[in-house]
């Protein structure tokens, strides 16, 4: 072989890389960088930027909206990924071996539903469903909790469960999907084996089921948290951060002070503050979970 | 397998349980789509007489008719760029050798961890300056450049797994690069390309963020996008809203309850592999 085609063939790779790398580092690489710049500097978008040094990030300890933002997100993260992680392993553990299930394809098509429609849509269903005279409310009256009954997003102390609660209905399905599709996987003779062993329902769960989920789980909880630390369209639709500041987020407030409120080197701050924050629990997650031997 | 009787009740009922949960705010939505406005006060009602006359209002108040074109246009545009270019550099990180490959790979890969609010700032003023504010370019570049890191990374599990055999039969036949990647490689793999145009389809079209920031006046604003500023007019007509709603979620739906098991699978194993 001649040395042009030789040289040809080490560049040509790199063609085929090309429009996509351009695409990627002029519309997100290159934009992300500048959104660090920012996070230095104290900017309105309109006058010249000054120099702020670590000020922005020393506010986000600092300013009480900011520090109840990421408050918020560790709630938000209780109702996306934790309580729908665990309802979904007891399910799972209770229907142990539901692969063998006659129908279990419907369950799987309905359970999953919620994933696929956009979140402006689920906001404005449960806009209506916490309303006063909403779904939630007409069932609590109708078992007799009347004085329970109320506007759920207006109220200072309840929207913002009430907004993560719309993330456990999200992640229910997706939870018991992933899981039970993972049970499917498990030898049917592991769990005879453990029943002849004289193992109970509970027995079988801890030592059968829950080891061989736990790739499942790390999948599930990186999928929940990160949904849970990403809200934004939920928030702005439903609530706009209030009543008060009671349902500000981090992806909400960074969104509100570049394109509201002027404040671009602060929001480019939150912004990477949170980006650090997701990165860092990916991390921890994946160190958490088993190494797949593939 | 065998399974008791018992076993199997309790199953279905907390599945079916389960499912209802999932299912009844849906189903509550498409009642309320269909009940007359004066009469919805956003509870759960059978209604008494059928209003469809909501989704024709809703379309004609709500502009959903451009609103809905313009999702078609970006969603049809992201998805072929991205999977033209998610094709390419796929089979290069998985087939062929470079220097740099990996790091590169790695790079790519991070656009799937970064949240939009990392680089949606400086994008809208790079995109002011440069004109294309208020574009769809301005929604379709970006939007590709964010599913890039699926699309790549998905491509290139596609093509690791391809037959060795038929890629060095088909260089012994004289094929080069391109024509071996979309002559041999591409059409076995069309399933793979199709669930990764799926996903990313669905992605694009319930995407909020960008088209709120990027897009400014209304020809361009996109179907969630037009939503939510029905919204902001028609606080309280959970009838227009429901019609709305079930307008801008329809499309996917449909899509997803005739691909589900693409859908699905490929949500699940697409992130289960990452």
């Amino acid at each position: 072989m001649s040395r042009t085609s030789s040289s040809r063939r080490s560049l040509a790779p790199y063609l085929y890389v090309l429009p996509a790398f351009v695409v990627f580092a002029v519309f997100l690489g290159w934009p992300f960088l500048q959104t660090l710049q920012y996070s230095f500097y104290d900017w309105d978008g309109l006058s010249v930027a000054t120099w702020a040094g670590v000020q922005n990030y020393a506010d986000v300890v600092s300013d009480p909206v900011l520090r109840s933002a990421f408050g918020h997100a560790l709630v938000l993260m209780l109702f996306y990924s934790a309580v729908p992680i665990v309802v979904a392993l007891v399910l799972t553990g209770v229907i142990s071996r539901a692969s063998a299930l006659r129908g279990m394809s419907v369950y799987r098509t309905l359970l999953f539903l919620p994933q696929v429609i956009a979140s402006v849509v689920v906001a404005t269903i449960w806009v209506s469903i916490y309303s006063q005279g909403g779904l939630l409310n007409q069932a609590l009256r109708l078992v007799g909790l009347d004085s329970v009954a109320r506007v759920w997003l207006g109220d200072y102390a309840l929207a913002l469960p009430a907004i993560g609660f719309v993330g456990t209905w999200l992640n229910i399905g997706l939870c018991l999907v992933l899981f039970l599709s993972g049970v499917s996987t498990i030898h049917p003779s592991l769990f005879e084996a453990a029943r002849l062993d004289g193992a109970g329902a509970v027995r079988e769960f801890v030592s059968v089921t829950l080891p061989l989920l736990r790739g499942q789980v790390a999948v599930a909880l990186t999928l929940t948290v990160v949904s849970a630390l990403k809200t934004f369209d939920l928030v702005y639709v439903t609530t706009g951060g209030g009543p008060g500041t009671s349902t500000v987020v981090p992806a909400f407030e960074a969104y509100n002070r570049a394109f509201n409120t002027g404040k671009v080197g602060s929001a480019a701050a939150v912004a990477i503050t949170l980006t650090l924050v997701i990165l860092l629990v990916t991390v921890l997650i994946n160190r958490l979970s088993p190494r797949e031997t593939s | 397998m065998r399974m008791s009787l018992r076993e199997r009740v309790v199953d279905h009922t907390i599945l079916t349980l389960f499912a209802l949960f999932a299912v009844i705010p849906l189903v509550g939505v498409v009642v309320s789509a269909v009940t007359p406005s004066a009469a919805n006060d956003g509870g759960f009602h059978l209604p008494t007489t059928i209003d469809l006359g909501n989704f024709g209002l809703a379309w004609t108040d709500g502009h959903f008719g451009s609103y809905m074109l313009s999702s078609l246009l970006v969603t049809v545009g992201v998805v072929v760029l991205t999977t033209v270019l998610a094709v390419l550099a796929g089979f290069a990180f998985a087939r062929l050798e470079f220097a740099g490959s990996t790091v590169l790979f790695f790079v790519l890969l991070a656009g799937l961890m970064l949240p939009s609010e990392a680089f949606i700032i400086p994008l809208y003023f790079n995109l002011r300056s440069a004109g294309l504010l208020d574009t769809y370019a301005a929604l379709i570049l970006p939007q590709t450049a964010q599913s890039l890191a699926f699309g790549i990374f998905w491509m290139r599990n596609t093509f690791r797994v391809f037959p060795q055999e038929v890629i060095e039969a088909a260089r012994l036949d004289g094929a080069r690069d391109l024509r071996l990647l979309w002559g041999v490689v591409v059409p076995p793999s069309l399933p793979s390309v199709a669930t990764m145009a799926v996903l990313v389809s669905m992605w694009t079209w319930n995407e909020f963020l960008m088209p709120l920031v990027l897009i400014t006046s209304e020809d361009h604003r996109t179907a969630p996008l037009g939503l939510a500023f029905f919204k902001g007019q028609h606080l309280t007509d959970y009838s227009l809203l429901s019609a709305g709603g079930i307008i801008v979620a329809l499309p996917i739906v449909v899509l997803y309850v005739l691909l589900q098991k693409r859908f699905i699978s490929g949500m699940l194993g697409g992130f289960a592999d990452r």
